[in-house]
This record gives structure tokens, sequence and C-alpha cells, in this order.
């Protein structure tokens, strides 16, 4: 096992009929994800890529049982759409839509905790289990099984980095892209605590970036944990006050830079990779010394 | 998005919170008829998108028309970190017994808008969270009520604003939670909240930022962005839809996805280069987008040659070659270009390339490497 997703898990698609919708409800098929049908209000009753299309989240879960949802709808009705998932007893909620106001977020993050769901997201890439499937948008040709479990903040570095891995030999276990958004509905700590009760996982490699305290708190975490991490911060170079793509990837005063989060990681003994090209010997070397 | 003082206080006036009566002159010859409209001693404030104003001269007083009209001329056109002022803000003069502070900014940890209030309120707010953080009382806002006026007078009792405060205040930060709850703001501060001689209670100076993710439905306040004349470049950018932010450097950079982008800076300082900027072209770019970033960053004068990194998944190599080579022909006579392509369509990417007779880095390093090299 691997965690939150394997070839079993029932998924469904919020905003299947869209030209996102689609073409990614595709590509997840392709990964083998068990994708049991889809949501777009006024479409229900008709059929997208081989599964059924329901109006609402609610009838999607009692004709399904979904345990999962991805999310790729519009940013205006993307915060509702979360909250519709949770309010329908969806367990794991991903969020893929990039842009969604931020004040919509502190609505759904009550919604979501309320029902005791996980969210991924949103403004992210997803997950996915290799050799499972994946919920989301990422290429899933560039992974291979293995036992590396990886989280970022990011889509196309996470792809970067697991394409190194994967060249170096060394499989992933799950991925996760936790997103860029200064609210989010899990964080790397969140994330490091499976990985730590899952007997699959023997290291995990965690990418952050600059913004927030999402790594000092995972450095904490961390200290906790009988697996070794390995880490890389992107943004060393980025100025102070600029946001740097990400919503959330921005410095305010003295907190969320890229050096203090290091430091922060180096005194939970996490090596730090000075470039992505290091990150596979770091990942061999902890793996070597279990 | 950043927004003017006076705007600010257009929004907190709308919902409500007392202010000094005035109006914003381009002329001193405005500043002067605003003044004799409001009669007695003014305050000329420089209307610019940046702190310390105060400290930089920016805020005169007059007290005749023609003193408010020789105090705009001197604050019309001085330069502020940068910034030409080409506005201000004349308002009445008031009598300040004492200065509060304000504050609601979103808060990660809590995932929710927290207020802050704080007796000590004034042009040190920093120092006083730096140096007597207990001085600042905190509260997230719970976000399926809004902040209810009994927990605003709360905060402030608990901050220990005096008695005759507490009402006025009162309705004033329930006002300020609902102007940054329906503006899609990210940070809403008044500070000072002063407490006049004759006992009123007005927001003598406020601040919001607007997030930028809310845009789409805050239309007028969308309607009011301007080009901060210290970097023209980002607001075209964004204008054009392109996630730009200008650095000091000379190497232009060009990749797809935030954290891919970041990587790339990071990258090339660490070969030795300065990075002239980032910008992400997102997911999924066309040729046309490809062609119109690299123009894009061209035009900042500093920049002696472009890396372009794509990690190509919905994003496809060819596109970027396609727009790549038609940007090219544009571009300064010699202007070095060095691109990096992995993923979906690199190979064909890469024969598009070769064919033009550009060079390009197998990884993200050497492309580093290269481009750092041509700059010299």
């Amino acid at each position: 096992m691997s965690i939150l997703l394997d070839s079993s898990t029932r998924v469904i698609v919020q905003g299947i009929t869209g030209r996102e919708g689609l073409y990614h409800t595709r590509n997840m098929k392709t990964a083998g994800t068990n994708i049991v049908g889809g949501v777009t209000p006024g479409k229900g009753g008709t059929t997208a890529e081989g599964v059924p299309v329901f109006d609402t989240v609610a009838e999607a879960k009692a004709a399904t049982d979904a345990e999962a949802s991805c999310i790729f709808v519009p940013p205006a009705g993307a915060a509702d759409a979360i909250m519709e998932a949770a309010s329908a007893s969806i367990s794991l909620i991903v969020c893929i839509t990039e842009g969604i106001p931020v004040i919509d977020m502190t609505r759904a993050m009550i919604v979501v905790r309320e029902h005791g769901a996980r969210l991924i997201g949103p403004n992210c890439p997803g997950m996915c289990t290799p050799g499972h499937g994946k919920i989301g948008i990422i290429p899933y040709q560039i992974f291979k099984p293995g036992p590396v479990g990886f989280i970022s903040r990011s889509g196309t570095l996470t792809y970067e980095v697991v394409a190194l891995l994967t060249e170096a030999g060394i499989g992933q276990s799950t991925c996760i892209g936790i997103g860029g958004d200064p609210i989010i509905g899990s964080t790397f700590a969140d994330y490091l605590e499976l990985f730590e009760s899952d007997p699959d996982t023997k290291a995990v490699v965690m990418c952050g970036e600059i913004g927030g305290s999402d790594e000092e708190d995972a450095a904490e975490f961390i200290k906790t944990m009988s697996k070794p991490v390995v880490a890389f911060i992107s943004g060393r170079t980025a100025p102070p006050g600029k946001r740097m793509g990400h919503a959330g990837a921005i410095i305010s005063g003295n907190t969320g830079t890229a050096q203090g989060k290091v430091a922060a990681l180096q005194a939970a003994n996490v090596p730090v990779a000075d470039t992505i090209f290091e990150i596979p010997d770091l990942v061999k070397k902890a793996l070597s010394a279990l | 998005m950043k927004i003017h003082e006076y705007q600010a206080k257009d929004i907190l006036a709308h919902y409500g919170v007392p202010i000094q009566p005035g109006r914003v002159a381009y002329t001193p010859d405005e500043a002067e008829a605003i003044a004799r409209e409001l009669g007695g001693p003014v305050v000329i404030k420089a209307q610019v998108y940046v702190g310390g104003r105060g400290k930089a001269g920016g805020i005169q007083f007059g007290d005749t028309p023609e003193q408010a009209r020789a105090a705009a001329s001197k604050v019309l056109g001085m330069d502020i970190k940068g910034l030409t002022v080409e506005k201000v803000l004349v308002v009445s003069k008031i009598n300040i017994q004492e200065e509060y502070y304000l504050g609601i900014i979103l808060d990660r940890k809590s995932q929710a808008p927290i207020v802050m209030v704080s007796k000590e309120g004034g042009i040190d707010i920093e120092e006083v969270a730096a140096k007597t953080p207990e001085k600042i009382i905190k509260q997230p806002i719970d976000m399926r009520w809004g902040l209810r006026p009994f927990e605003a007078r709360d905060i402030l009792a608990r901050a220990r604003l005096p008695h005759q405060v507490i009402g006025k205040g009162g309705s004033i930060l329930t006002a300020l939670a609902r102007a940054f709850i329906e503006s899609d703001a990210s940070l809403a501060e008044i500070n000072p909240l002063v407490l006049t001689s004759e006992g009123q209670v007005q927001a003598a100076d406020a601040k919001i930022l607007i997030d930028d993710n809310g845009l789409f439905r805050q239309k007028e306040y969308a309607s009011w962005a301007e080009s901060e004349e210290s970097n023209p470049l980002e607001y075209e950018a964004r204008q054009e839809g392109l996630t730009y932010v200008k650095l000091d450097g000379n190497v232009g950079i060009i990749g797809n996805g935030a954290g891919l982008v970041m990587t790339t800076l990071d990258m090339v300082a660490r070969v030795g280069g300065k990075p002239a900027n980032f910008l992400d072209i997102g997911g999924g770019a066309k040729a046309e987008v490809m062609y119109k970033a690299l123009s894009f960053v061209a035009r900042d004068p500093q920049v002696k040659g472009i890396l372009v990194n794509i990690f190509g998944g919905i994003t496809r190599g060819e596109e970027v070659a396609k727009g790549v080579i038609m940007a090219q022909a544009e571009l300064p006579e010699g202007m070095p270009i060095v691109v990096r392509l992995s993923g979906t369509g690199a190979e064909e990417g890469k024969a598009l390339l070769k064919d033009a007779g550009l060079d390009w880095g197998k990884d993200m390093r050497e492309a580093a490497q290269k481009i750092v090299a041509a700059v010299g």
C-alpha cells in the first residue's frame, strides 16, 4: 500500500464535461484510476468518457459510493464545489483550480474541517500512486513504483525532480502536490505523518518554496519521525514582498525566506539539496543508511 | 493589488467608517480650491504605493488655502522611494489626542482573516509588533458569522482602549471587517484610528490590499489598477495576462510553473549569473504565448540574454520552439537565447530549434551555464 489512493479507490470528477475535465478524466482512466462518475450541474443523466454524469455530488455519491473527488471547476465556483464534495461525505477532495478568491477558501475550509474531509490543493497538480493511478493532472508516465514518498508545493518542479529520481532508478510510493495558494487544505506535516506510518514508504522527498511557514512546521514534525527526509527549497533568489507566481510564494518581512526554511530543516537533521540535481544522491544515501 | 489611501478611505466610508472630509488634487490649484471649500487648516498627503510617506516629507500642513497650495506644489512631483507623486489627498486637519491600530490580515495558520488591535498605533506599529507583541491583541474571524459587534468591542476592551472609544471603535472595527470580507481584501488597516480632542473617533489613514484572485468580481476596484512608475513592465505584464516579476540582473528567464521558474532563477544565480526577471507562462501555452513572453522579457533594457526552461506536460515542446523562433527574428541582433525542453514534444521542438540555429541545454543546469557564459 501507499497512501490515500490505490487502484480500487472510487473517484468522481467535478466539472467533468469541461475541456480540462474531459481531457484529464481520459488521462486518469488511462493511468488506471477507478473513475466511477462525474458531476456537472444540468448534465445529469448523460455520460462522459464512459462514466455516468450527475447533477450533484450527493447524487453521484449515492449512486457510486465515491470516496474521492477531483475538482476542475472554474475559480468563481470552485470553493462551492469543495464544500459540495465535503458536505456529500467525500473523504478525499483534490482541487486543481488556480485563482480561487482567498475569502472563498476561508469559508470552504470551515466546511471541510466540519466534515472531517481531506482537501489537497487548491492550485495544485494533484496526486498519484505509481502502479495504481492518479487524481489530477500529473504526467503519470514519468513515475515508477518504489519506496520514496514525494511532497511538493509546485507542479512542474515536481515533474522535474520526479523525472530525475526515476532516471536514477529511484521509484515513488505516492506523490502529492499540496498547492501554491496561501490557504490550502493540507500541509507537508499532514503527509509526512501518513508517510511515516506507510510501510511501503522508506524515505520522503519534500520540495518547498518561499512563503508561509509550512516547511518550518514540517521540520518540527520531522524531528519525531523515524524515516529519513530529503528537502529542497526554491526561491533562494526571490526578493521580499514580491509574489513569485504562486499566490502563496511571497516573503513577508522576515517570514517565509528560503534561508529560514533551510535553517529550520537543517536543525532537524534534514539534508537540504542546493540544486535539484543533488536530490537523487541524497535519497540514495538516505535509503542505503536504513 | 495595491490601492491608494483615498481609495481605501472611500471603501471604508461606504461601510460607515468616519473619515476626515477631503478630496484628491492633481495640481496645486486644485489643492487650494479644496482647502478653501473645507475651510480651516488642512493636511496634504502624497498618494503613492509605498509606506513611510511622512518620514520622506510627503505629508505637509497648510493653515490657509494659500499655504495648502504651497504645500501641494512641494509634494506633487516629489520622489518617494523611486515613485513620483502625481496626486495628493487634501483633508481637514484634526486634533489628535490618541492613536490606535486596527488591522485585518489573512492568516495562513488559522485559515481565516485575523483581527489585530493595539492601543499603540501610529507610524511605529512595526516596532510595537517586533518588540512588544503582547500589546497587539489578535483574534481570527469566524467566517460563518463575520466579525460580530460584541466581538469587536471585546477585542478593543482587551487591547485596553479607553471606555469612550469602545462603542464607536467597535462599530468601526465591525465595518472594517465587513469591508475586508466583501472587498476580497488580503489586508485592511486603519492606522492610526484617532481619538480627537473633541472626542471623535476617526480613521486618519487607511491601507487596503485586494486579493488578485477576487478582482474578477470586484470590477470597480480592478479598474483602479495603475502603473507603478518604478515598475511599468510589471503593470503592462499584468494587463497582458503574464505572470512577470522584474529583478535586478541581466539574464531574462521564462519557464512554465511558478516552482520551476523560481528553481531556474536559483540555478542561474548558482552558476554565477543574475536573473533579470521571473516569467511563468503557465500550463498549455501555445506558440503565440511563448512569442509574447520572449518579446516582453527582451523589452527590459537590462536583459542581455534569455533562458527558456520548459518541462512539457500539457505544454508542448514544438509549440515552445515555434514561439521562440517567431520571437527571435524580432529580438535585438545577437541576443543569445538558450532553450531547455523536456517532456511532451521535446524532440520535435529540439529539431525545430536546430534548424533555426538556436542553442539548447540538455538539462536546467547546462542551459543555465550556457546562457550565463553567453551574456559574459
